[in-house]
């Protein structure tokens, strides 16, 4: 160890100051730059792993190489590490959630042969996270597509995860030199996008329809590839629906600012053409309104979908935005009047309306002909509440 | 999913029982157990439990289930409305 560090600080300090003199005075002036630890902080890392190749770059996830008739194909950890748990973290605030994604191809886990099962799989990279965790016991190939970074089910509505992706990857790959049977499980939400049957005529390979949850893979297939009723419903618990809500709110700082713009414009206009201290109290309670209705929109009604009375997500929003807005107005009541008051519960009612139904996307139980039939009455009445909002605020600054 | 329903008598799903021939696949890949299978043919036993996905029709080697599939989602459907069916997309930022 002493000879590796007097090593290491040898090399690096022969770029510093008092590397040169250390070379011009000898000896002695290196020992002197090791005991006064003056070069380049901290002691280096470890060599480059005998794995890395000019060019490419190691994925943390992946342990080592397996060799296979096609070539080594990337064997990856099925645990979990703490950057990958950041990266989710980002993923779901919504922070490069478009670039989230992992080359698409051949990988493995365990120690897969000729007659291990093969996953299909998004290259999203929590989809791929999520799928790979749960392999701890298991041999088996996991063939990736290109589904741009989308996760399984929402590639499958957009063409992504298809027939026609997943028959070019199994070619691609020359899947049928590294397996001896013709079987791809694929998880069971793919299928709005993948048809079995097709795949099967242009590959070869029959398609088994795999459990809706990675949690259940590993039962699927002990159970000879069955899965039970619950394993081929889809689920929307408190949990999945409360990660979903930090996306909701990432789209909105964008609209945000310019309602923060209008609100202390309109909020100043009054008796004496432009008050600034309008402006500023006023605009603040209106943009608090805006804030409740965001809150009680993207995230009370999200969270609290279920309990909420209605079926209509519109109808939802304006529930949760009625009793956070009357939170509001309470909080305010001395300052208000009565044109003021209905105009703060009014904009609160109808941001949360409009935002919670913009939650239809992100529910796995919302058909399109429903949220398009809700959305044809919600929005001219969301319009309305708005403007008739506007003009009670704006006028009461001149009863006022 | 119980506790989840949403609207009643809007889905465009549809199942020709004539031209079924009784495979079952429906039944496996729909995610809101729509179909069930009653003999030699599938049923559709909860209509309105049906999101629209697709699944199904998309997996009917018989060609006997029609659905206009499609995506529930509100900021799309806007788009359509604005720039027409072919010009909208799924902003990649927006939900899915």
């Amino acid at each position: 160890m002493v000879d590796l560090d007097r090593q290491n600080k040898e090399c690096c300090c022969t770029d510093s100051g008092k590397g040169l003199s250390s070379i011009q005075t000898g000896l002695q002036s290196f020992e002197e730059t090791i005991q006064s630890e003056a070069c380049c902080g901290s002691p280096p890392g470890p060599r480059s792993s005998p794995l890395e190749k000019p060019g490419y770059k190691l994925l943390n996830f992946v342990a080592d190489f397996k060799d296979s008739p096609c070539g080594p194909v990337p064997r990856v950890k099925t645990q979990l590490a703490g950057s990958d748990h950041l990266g989710t973290l980002f993923a779901r605030l919504g922070i490069n959630r478009d670039q989230y994604k992992i080359a698409p191809g051949l990988y493995c886990v365990g120690n897969p042969d000729q007659d291990s099962p093969v996953l299909v799989t998004a290259n999203y990279k929590l989809t791929f996270d999520s799928l790979r965790r749960e392999l701890t016991a298991l041999d088996a190939w996991l063939l990736v597509l290109d589904t741009r970074g989308i996760n399984v089910w929402c590639a499958a509505g957009k063409a992504l995860f298809s027939t026609r992706e997943v028959v070019d990857r199994v070619n691609q790959t020359l899947l049928n030199k590294i397996v001896s049977h013709n079987q791809l499980i694929l998880p069971q939400l793919a299928a709005t996008g993948v048809s079995a049957h097709q795949v099967k005529k242009a590959s070869g390979f029959k398609v088994i329809w795999g459990p809706v949850r990675a949690e259940d893979i590993q039962h699927f297939i002990e159970a000879d590839c069955h899965a039970d009723g619950a394993m081929r419903k889809v689920t929307f618990s408190i949990w999945e629906r409360t990660v979903l809500t930090p996306v909701e709110l990432s789209h909105l700082p964008k609209p945000t600012f310019w309602v923060l713009l209008a609100v202390f414009l309109l909020s100043g206009i009054g008796t004496t053409v432009f008050s600034l201290h309008d402006a500023w109290y006023r605009g603040l309670m209106a943009f608090t309104a805006y804030i409740a209705g965001i809150l009680a929109g993207a995230v009370a009604a999200p969270i609290l979908l279920p309990w909420i009375p209605g079926r209509a997500f519109a109808l939802k929003g304006a529930l949760s935005g009625m009793v956070v807005g009357l939170t509001v107005v309470l909080l305010f009541k001395s300052g208000l009047i009565w044109l003021e008051t209905m105009a703060l519960l009014l904009i609160t009612v109808a941001v949360s309306s409009y935002l919670a139904m913009n939650f239809t996307g992100s529910t796995p139980f919302t058909s399109p002909s429903g949220v398009e039939k809700e959305m044809r009455r919600a929005i001219p009445l969301q319009a309305g509440a708005l403007v008739v909002a506007l003009v009670a605020w704006v006028s009461a600054g001149f009863v006022g | 999913m119980e506790n989840f329903r949403y609207l009643e008598g809007v889905t465009t799903l549809r199942l020709d029982s004539e031209a079924c021939v009784g495979c079952g696949v429906c039944e496996i890949v729909c995610p809101h157990a729509v179909f069930r299978m009653n003999g030699k043919k599938a049923e559709i036993g909860d209509l309105d439990g049906c999101m629209e996905c697709g699944a199904c029709a998309q997996n009917c080697a018989a060609g006997a289930i029609r659905v206009t599939p499609g995506v529930g989602c509100a900021s799309y459907i806007i788009q359509t409305w604005i720039k027409g069916k072919e010009a909208a997309s799924c902003s990649s930022s927006e939900c899915c």
